[in-house]
C-alpha cells in the first residue's frame, strides 16, 4: 500500500505543547514538509524565538538555536555569514519580531542577509498570556488594552510586509493564512519559495503567517479560525508584497 | 619573536585577533575603540573573513552569539555604554555555553560620562553585568604588547572552556603607539566544536545551542556544570605579575594602565627609601585571591590605585581578610593621578 501521508522527517515525533487549536504547529509542520521536499535538512538551521515556540529547537530534526528575544535575526546573521552554504531560518512571533527586535528585522532586511525568517502573527503576546501586540488590531481586547486597543491610547497596529517591502534588501515578501486547508496549501508555496530565494542567494526573504491564540483571544478553536478570515485578514491582506516573479 | 612594529594598540588588538584564526567580527562604532573595526573593515577582505557593521551593540553581541554558534572564532569590541548593551547577549552566550572575545576599551560613566580613561567597568566585568550566575574571564593588559599576547590567548580560553573571554583596557593603551613584537607564528590550541551547529549534513543527531532549561532540576544540574567549570578556570587561569615584594614597607595593587604608573612610583620612591611593592592582577577574573593570602602579612598595608571610586580593593579586602588595612586612592572622569600622588598618598598612609 502507498503511504500517501506522513511525519515529515525534518520533523520530530514529539508531540508538542501547543494549546488545541493553535497553528504554530501546523506552521511547524509546513517548514518541515518544505525542508523535506527541498532536501536541505543536512545544511538548515532554525533560530527559535522567544514566545509559545521558544522550545520548538526540541521539534525540529535540523540543528537549532535558541535566540534572545527579539534577536533572532541577529543570531541568524552570525550563523549564515560563518557558513554561507547553510539554509538559515528563523521563526518569530508578533511579539518577538515587530515590537522587541524591530530593529534586528529590519536591518537584517536592509543588509539582505541571506536567510528566511517565518513570521507568525497572532496579533497577540500568546505565551505572557495576552499583552497587546503591536500587531493587535483596533478596539481588540488584550490583558494590557482591557477596554480595546485605542488610537490615543496604543497607536496602530503595524503592517510588518508593507513596512518591510520598502527595503531594497528585502527581495521576498509575502503575507498568507493558515486558518483553512486552501490557504495551508498557499502558505506552505510561500514557505518553500521563500527557501528557495535563500538557495539561489538572492537575499532577505519573509512570509508572515497569520496565526490563532484561540486561548488569549478567548475563542473557541473554530471561532478563532473565523477571527482570521472576518478580522484580521481585511486588515493585514494577504498576497505578495515583493518576489513574486523571482526565478529561482 | 618575529616582527617587531611600532603600533597603536587598538590595532593590534584586530592584529592579534586576525592571527589567532578569527575570521568574524561583528561591532558598532563607539569612542576610543573605533580603530579595531576599521583594521577588520579593511583587513577581514584578505583573509576571506567577515567583517560586519551591525545596527546597534544589542545586535552586534547577538550575531556573535550565532557565529559562536557556528563554530566560528568571533569577536567583537566596544567601550562602555555600548558593553552595557551587550549585558543581555553576554548572559546567553555565557548560559549557552559558547567561546566569544569581547573587547572593553573603557571610557568613563556613568551614562555618557566622557571618553577619557577609566575602570569603572571593573564591577560589571568581573561581577557579572548580565543576569544569572554566570562568569567571564576578564584580562588586563598593561603594555601594548600585552594586548597582543593576551588577545591571542583570549581566543584559545574562550574555546577550551566555551566562555566569554574578555579583554579589559582603556583609552590610554588603546590610542598608545607603542613597539609590539609579534611571534612568527600563533600557538592556536584546537578545540572540540563537535557540538556546533553546521547542519547534520544527515550524518549525526541535530545539535542544539540554548540557555533556556524550563525543567528546574535540569537547570540547577547546568548551574553546577557552568560552577565546576568556573572552579577549574580559578585553578588554571589565574595570572598576576607580582613586582618587587621582597620584603617591602607597602604593596600597592594595580591593574592596566595604572600598574605603569606605579611601577614609576615605585622608583622615585626607593631613592627616598621607601620600599613599594606591587601586585597587579592581569585576570581579573579569576581573581588572584592567592598571591594576595601569600603577602598579606609582608607589608605593613595595601594600597589599591584605580581609575575608579574604589572597585578592586573589595576583592583586595577580600582576600588579605583583615590581616593588614587596606587603602584605596581613586581618580575618576578620566583624571589619572600622578606619580606625586600615589607617593603622598603612601607617605600619609606609612605615617
Ligand atoms: C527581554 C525579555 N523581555 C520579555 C520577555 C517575556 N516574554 C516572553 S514571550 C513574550 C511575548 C511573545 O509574544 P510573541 O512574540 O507574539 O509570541 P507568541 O507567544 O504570541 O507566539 C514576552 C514579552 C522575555 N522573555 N525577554
Ligand atoms: S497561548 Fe496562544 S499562541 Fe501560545 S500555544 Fe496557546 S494558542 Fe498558541
Ligand atoms: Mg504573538
Amino acid at each position: 500500500m502507498a503511504t500517501v501521508f506522513k511525519r515529515p522527517h525534518a520533523l520530530k515525533d514529539l508531540s508538542m505543547h501547543y494549546c488545541p487549536g493553535c497553528t504554530h504547529g501546523i506552521v511547524h509542520r509546513l517548514i518541515a514538509e518544505v525542508i523535506d521536499e527541498l532536501g536541505i535538512e543536512g545544511k538548515t538551521i532554525g533560530v527559535s524565538p522567544v514566545g509559545c515556540t521558544y522550545n520548538n529547537y526540541e521539534y525540529f530534526n535540523c540543528d537549532m538555536v535558541q535566540a534572545a528575544h527579539g534577536r533572532a535575526p541577529a543570531v541568524g546573521t552570525g550563523i549564515k555569514r560563518v557558513n554561507p552554504d547553510n539554509l538559515v531560518f528563523t521563526y518569530q512571533g508578533d511579539g518577538d519580531l515587530a515590537a522587541i527586535g524591530t530593529a534586528e528585522i529590519v536591518h537584517a532586511a536592509t543588509r539582505g542577509e541571506k536567510i528566511t525568517s517565518i513570521f507568525v502573527n497572532n496579533a497577540i503576546y500568546g505565551m505572557t498570556s495576552g499583552q497587546m501586540a503591536p500587531t493587535t488590531l483596533m478596539n481588540q481586547v488584550t490583558t494590557t488594552s482591557p477596554f480595546g486597543r485605542k488610537p490615543d491610547l496604543h497607536g496602530f497596529p503595524v503592517k510588518v510586509c508593507e513596512l518591510l517591502s520598502t527595503l531594497e534588501g528585502a527581495v521576498y515578501v509575502e503575507r498568507v493564512s493558515v486558518h483553512d486547508i486552501k490557504n495551508i496549501m498557499n502558505a506552505k508555496k510561500a514557505i518553500k519559495k521563500a527557501f528557495q530565494i535563500q538557495m539561489a542567494g538572492k537575499g532577505f526573504a519573509i512570509v508572515e503567517i497569520l496565526s490563532t491564540c484561540p486561548t488569549n483571544w478567548g475563542l473557541k478553536p473554530v471561532d478563532a479560525l473565523k477571527w482570521v478570515q472576518d478580522k484580521m485578514i481585511p486588515f493585514y491582506p494577504l498576497g505578495n508584497f515583493k518576489g513574486k516573479d523571482l526565478e529561482v | 619573536m618575529g616582527e617587531k612594529l611600532l603600533m597603536k594598540g587598538n590595532e593590534v588588538i584586530a592584529e592579534a585577533a586576525l592571527r589567532a584564526g578569527c575570521k568574524h567580527y561583528f561591532g558598532y562604532p563607539i569612542t576610543p575603540q573605533t580603530e579595531i573595526a576599521h583594521y577588520m573593515a579593511k583587513k577581514m577582505p584578505e583573509v576571506d573573513g567577515v567583517f560586519v557593521q551591525a545596527e546597534s551593540e544589542v545586535a552586534a553581541i547577538n550575531m556573535v552569539y550565532g557565529a559562536a554558534a557556528a563554530g566560528a572564532r568571533v569577536l567583537t569590541s566596544s567601550s562602555s555604554p555600548g558593553i552595557s548593551l551587550k549585558q543581555e547577549g553576554i548572559s546567553y552566550i555565557a548560559g549557552a555555553e559558547l567561546p566569544c572575545v569581547i573587547v572593553n576599551i573603557v571610557r568613563c560613566g556613568p551614562g555618557l560620562g566622557g571618553i577619557l580613561p577609566a575602570q569603572c567597568d571593573y564591577f560589571q566585568a568581573v561581577k557579572g553585568g548580565g543576569h544569572g550566575d554566570y562568569k567571564m574571564v576578564v584580562l588586563a593588559p598593561s603594555s601594548v604588547q600585552e594586548l597582543y599576547e593576551l588577545t591571542v590567548d583570549a581566543f584559545n580560553i574562550a574555546d577550551k572552556y566555551r566562555i566569554v573571554t574578555m579583554i579589559m583596557g582603556d583609552g590610554i593603551l588603546g590610542q598608545m603607539m607603542e613597539a609590539v613584537e609579534f611571534r612568527n607564528q600563533e600557538e592556536i590550541i584546537p578545540a572540540d566544536k563537535s557540538w556546533a551547529t553546521t547542519g547534520t549534513e544527515m550524518k549525526r543527531d541535530n545539535n542544539m545551542v540554548t540557555s533556556i532549561y524550563i525543567n528546574p532540576e535540569m537547570l540547577e544540574k547546568h548551574n553546577q556544570k557552568l560552577q565546576a567549570k568556573y572552579k577549574q578556570i580559578e585553578e588554571n587561569e589565574t595570572r598576576v605579575e607580582v613586582y618587587n615584594c621582597e620584603n617591602p614597607d607597602i604593596i600597592i595593587t594595580a591593574f592596566g594602565t595604572v600598574a605603569r604608573i606605579v611601577k614609576n612610583v615605585i622608583k622615585t620612591a626607593e631613592k627616598e627609601g621607601i620600599k613599594i611593592g606591587l601586585i597587579r592582577p592581569i585576570s581579573l577574573w579569576p581573581f588572584p585571591t592567592q598571591e594576595f593570602e601569600k603577602y598579606a602579612e609582608v607589608p605593613k598595608a595595601f594600597l589599591s590605585v584605580e581609575l575608579n571610586a574604589g572597585q578592586m580593593v573589595e576583592d583586595v579586602k577580600l582576600a588579605v581578610n583583615g590581616k593588614r588595612p587596606v587603602h584605596f586612592y581613586g581618580r575618576m572622569g578620566g583624571m589619572i593621578p600622578s606619580q606625586q600622588e600615589i607617593l603622598d598618598k603612601v607617605k600619609e598612609i606609612l605615617k
